[in-house]
């Protein structure tokens, strides 16, 4: 087990590390012309170098990514060009809302899809058709349109939550928990449709396993043997759903932050790209690579645990 | 929103299914190359399938989105003759009017016709989804069928780019883009189209890679086709359909990512497009709160329309791979419809011994035109207590499906459709499931055939062998395992302990199947039944887990039903034989009348292919004693045998084993 996590570990880092060279790479490609970009068509061409030598940006790219790189290993980010503030800090301060809604939504969305997809797998009926319609308008619809359909509807129509407006935890757990459910709703919806889908086949195949003949032959409850045993062997396709789903669910995070005015990663996304502050982009883009990998890490490891033949391999 | 690496999850294993008929297809079309017809058999007994579009027509899932896909794209051409005025014309006189009068949709914050907005954003929105869709094909499509065709090198490379991509979402590699190139609709979505050329390169990669050695493409190579000519016409042709549904699917969330970044604000100003609408509709929600259904509902219908679409031709294409391939068996000539018995015990009812007795059970499986297809016919079986009464038969028999029937574990679909059975007078067709259950395990057992995939990979075996000792017996943890423990010695596995903490996949096959014995006596049942239990096992480990089933078996007196197609194993442990074939018992007695008699052809037959398995003998046999005079030579044909001039002369010559 600990070769395994070992392993997983050791992958991810050098996963991070292609990352950030190639994004540092295509981001800083422009080298002078990003200061001339800041500084606009009227800036001399004096102040224009003396901007882009003062930024670093006139050393040869290999050396600029050194030094980030150097720098980034020990938390330092770099500053923002245009507020000055440590980029690491500027994304610390935010990242704790964006994480609270993703693993919210995250949370929603397995216990929603193994509820839903079990129900379709062994009865039909009414989850059935619910998982085939929800694959379809899930799959379709993007998650700031329902964000704005729920904010219509529930905010604007039934007046039942503030539209927009974020309260923190530390202010008041029932104002957060009202504030982030309409983000929470509308970044699942995507995920429900696509892993309950995929919690339904699993559960279909797993229960055509012969192990499950003889399992029921042993006298064993059928619940037992839906929710123990075929439960078990499906749920390594669906967190391997869900794993995908969760990238896109980050990346709608994103957007969603933005029609629910929640300060989060979204916000600071938004400002550092209209102003073009390359330091903040990349360190946005670490953030979420980062994110990414270490909520695959979890979902290995779970997988691990799961099946014990993923451990050996 | 859906990242690049989410979007062919859907849709890529489905649809290689599908390339079944195409492939066909792809050989009808390219006919006039004068290539051979395809050799597979099951190809060249389907009639050529109606084009996939004209099918697609035929299907309202299909034809209605299809409909509304065509309607939009021509509302986008015809934009500059439907809008009643310019869409980027302003006036700052009349913002936010509501709809009716002049402006049929009202006008946005600056002025501007709603509904004209609507129509040129269409152009924008679409053309903007297009080019990231060409982008997206250009390279994946070519990339794939080079790779495809020529590379053998691309896995390792590819589980490299995936892991890239799926790193990031795609929103925040535009948002990275958009930092350094500006507010470009066309960009951003070459860029994006670029993220999704691996959808397409993972479909196309794949089915060149199932193509490439066919037959077919082979022969094209050996005619001295050049290698550009076989992509174009035999290769390009198979990945044709399952690349329109791909199409549809990345449209969608080109658009869907599109009219996100828009939505945000990070997109042109001058070009209009539905997610610019969005915007200024979100910006102005308290004070025209109906400005923003109009984007909302574009973008929403097209998104759906092209999911429904997908999935409509997904559906054609897997119906056509999926349909004709059934093999009529039903009708089987049965040339002798009486059960040949050789005593009465089927038809003495009252017997006090009898454990199991099962009379005209026939088993039914839904068929595919809404009737019944009948797999088991009119079958009578009866076990007394403490015996072994083979079942024997050939596959495809109904043996296994006789077997689950007095399990109660028939599979989805399949159920008892006549005929009663009883378990130690208890009539078990008129209990409900729970009672069922709990004969199952308790009383009833049952040891499957394959032993590897009849233990769940996930659990340790002694997590498998505790868990039902302890719900059908109530003993408690340390019982249950002391139980287990003590069941695995029984059944010979060396080392107990070690095979109780093993995972299924850590144990050889022979010990998997003795864990499954154990399993199966763990509670004490009367009645065993046991479906080929060797057949899955070495030779030599036949042999040893027989052993162990004819030990239990004396040891506890339990009765057991032996499935089996081997008569070897019949004459080893059994004390009555029952042989079927095509559904029906045809001959039933005890064993040794059964080896000694055999009266119905197809007994003789089985009898004949077990000698046959032996090692090639010497000379003839000495002729065994009691058999008629003059049927020496009657046994050198199967014909002869047939006619029954002489059961014991059934063993045939060598050469039978040719004709077979």
């Amino acid at each position: 087990m600990i070769g395994f996590v070992g392993r997983r570990l050791l992958s991810g880092v050098a996963l991070l590390l292609a990352i950030t060279t190639i994004a540092y790479l295509l981001l800083y490609l422009g080298g002078g012309d990003i200061a001339r970009r800041i500084l606009g068509e009227s800036a001399t061409e004096e102040n224009v170098a003396a901007r882009a030598a003062e930024l670093g940006l006139d050393r040869p790219l290999v050396a600029q990514y050194g030094s980030w790189l150097r720098g980034a290993v020990t938390g330092d980010l770099g500053t923002s060009w245009f507020t000055g503030q440590p980029v690491a800090e500027a994304i610390t301060s935010r990242v704790a809302v964006t994480l609270s809604l993703v693993s919210g939504a995250v949370l929603l969305t397995a216990v929603l899809s193994v509820v839903l997809g079990v129900v379709a797998a062994t009865r039909g009926g009414w989850a059935g058709r619910l998982v085939q319609v929800l694959s379809v308008v899930g799959f379709a619809v993007p998650n700031f349109l329902v964000a704005v359909v729920l904010v219509l509807v529930f905010a604007l129509g039934l007046g039942l939550v503030n539209p927009t407006g974020f309260v923190p935890l530390r202010t008041s757990v029932a104002g957060w928990a009202a504030s982030v459910v309409l983000p929470v709703v509308a970044l699942s919806l995507a995920g429900v449709a696509s892993v309950s889908q995929q919690v339904r086949g699993a559960v279909l195949d797993a229960l055509r396993e012969d192990y499950v003949r003889t399992l029921r032959s042993r006298g064993l409850p059928e619940r037992r043997v839906v929710l123990e045993h075929v439960l078990r062997n499906a749920s390594g396709p669906a967190l391997a759903v869900l794993a995908v789903q969760f990238v896109g669910l980050l990346g709608g995070a994103v957007i969603v932050e933005q029609v629910f005015a929640i300060p989060g990663l979204g916000q600071v996304a938004v400002q550092a790209t209209t102003q073009g502050d390359i330091p903040l982009v990349m360190g946005l883009v670490v953030a979420t690579a980062l994110i990414v990998i270490v909520f695959n890490l979890l979902v290995d490891l779970l997988q691990g645990w799961l099946n014990p033949k993923v451990r050996l391999s | 929103m859906t990242t690049p690496s989410a979007s062919p999850t859907p849709s890529g294993g489905r649809s290689r299914e599908g390339s079944g008929p195409l492939e066909q297809t792809a050989v009808l079309a390219g006919s006039s190359t004068g290539l051979p017809e395809p050799t597979t058999a099951s190809t060249g007994t389907r009639a050529r399938p109606r084009p996939l579009v004209g099918r697609l027509l035929r299907n309202p899932t299909g034809v209605v989105p299809l409909g509304v896909l065509a309607l939009l794209v021509l509302a986008a051409l015809l934009a500059p003759v439907l809008a009643p005025s310019d869409p980027g014309t302003s006036d700052i006189s009349s913002v936010l009017v509501p709809p009716g009068g002049e402006h049929l949709l009202g006008t946005d914050s600056s002025g501007r016709d709603v509904l004209s907005r609507l129509l040129f954003a269409a152009r924008f929105s679409l053309a903007g989804a297009v080019v990231a869709l060409v982008t997206a094909m250009v390279l994946g499509v070519s990339g794939g069928l080079l790779a495809g065709y020529f590379g053998r090198w691309v896995d390792t490379v590819w589980s490299a780019v995936v892991a890239l991509l799926m790193a990031l979402p795609g929103i925040v590699v535009l948002l990275a883009a958009r930092a350094v190139i500006g507010p470009s609709l066309w960009y951003s979505m070459l860029v994006f189209g670029v993220l999704m050329s691996p959808a397409f390169f993972r479909l196309v990669y794949a089915l060149v890679t199932g193509v490439r050695d066919e037959l077919y493409v082979d022969a094209a190579r050996v005619s001295g086709l050049s290698d550009s000519r076989i992509i174009r016409r035999h290769i390009l042709i198979v990945v044709r359909a399952p690349l329109v549904i791909q199409a549809a699917i990345v449209t969608g969330v080109a658009l869907a990512i599109q009219s996100g970044l828009e939505f945000l604000g990070l997109g042109d100003i001058n070009v209009p497009t539905w997610g610019q609408m969005l915007n200024d509709g979100f910006a102005n929600l308290y004070r025209a709160p109906g400005l923003i259904t109009w984007p909302a509902l574009s973008i929403g219908l097209t998104l759906v329309c092209l999911t429904l679409l997908a999935s409509a031709l997904r559906d054609e294409l897997q119906r056509s791979s999926s349909a004709p391939r059934r093999r009529p068996r039903r009708a089987a000539t049965a040339a002798l419809d009486r059960v040949l018995r050789h005593d009465a015990r089927d038809e003495d009812v009252d017997a006090a011994d009898v454990l199991l007795r099962v009379q005209g059970l026939s088993v039914g499986y839904p068929a595919p035109d809404g009737g019944t297809t009948t797999v088991v016919h009119d079958v009578s079986l009866t076990v007394a207590r403490g015996e072994v009464h083979g079942v024997v038969g050939e596959s495809g028999s109904g043996k296994t499906q006789t077997a689950w029937s007095v399990l109660g574990l028939l599979p989805p679909g399949g159920r008892v459709v006549g005929g009663a059975m009883t378990f130690d007078g208890q009539p078990l067709d008129q209990m409900d499931g729970k009672q069922r259950r709990a004969l199952r395990g308790r009383r009833i057992a049952y040891i499957p055939q394959e032993p590897m995939s009849n233990l769940d990979p996930a659990f340790t075996i002694g997590h498998q062998l505790v868990e039902p000792i302890r719900v059908v017996t109530g003993a408690s943890r340390a019982a249950a395992r002391r139980r287990a423990l003590e069941l695995l010695g029984e059944v010979g596995i060396p080392d107990p302990q070690r095979t109780f903490d093993a995972y299924p996949h850590q144990v050889s096959g022979g010990m998997a199947q003795r864990v499954l014995i154990a399993g199966a006596i763990s509670c004490g049942p009367d009645l065993l039944v046991a479906d080929e239990p060797t057949t899955a096992l070495d030779v030599t480990v036949q042999a040893e887990v027989l052993d162990v089933l004819r030990d239990l078996q004396r040891r506890s007196g339990m009765a057991v039903v032996l499935v089996t197609h081997n008569f070897g194993v019949v004459a080893d442990l059994c004390d009555r034989v029952t042989v079927m074939r095509e559904g029906r018992v045809v001959e039933t007695g005890p064993t040794r009348s059964v080896f000694a008699d055999p009266q119905h052809p197809y007994t003789r037959e089985l009898l004949g292919a077990v000698l046959h398995d032996t090692p090639p003998r010497g000379p003839l046999p000495p002729r065994e004693p009691g058999s008629s005079p003059g049927s020496a030579g009657s046994g050198s044909s199967p014909r002869s045998a047939r006619s029954g001039s002489s059961p014991r002369s059934a063993r045939p010559d060598r050469s039978l084993g040719g004709v077979r």
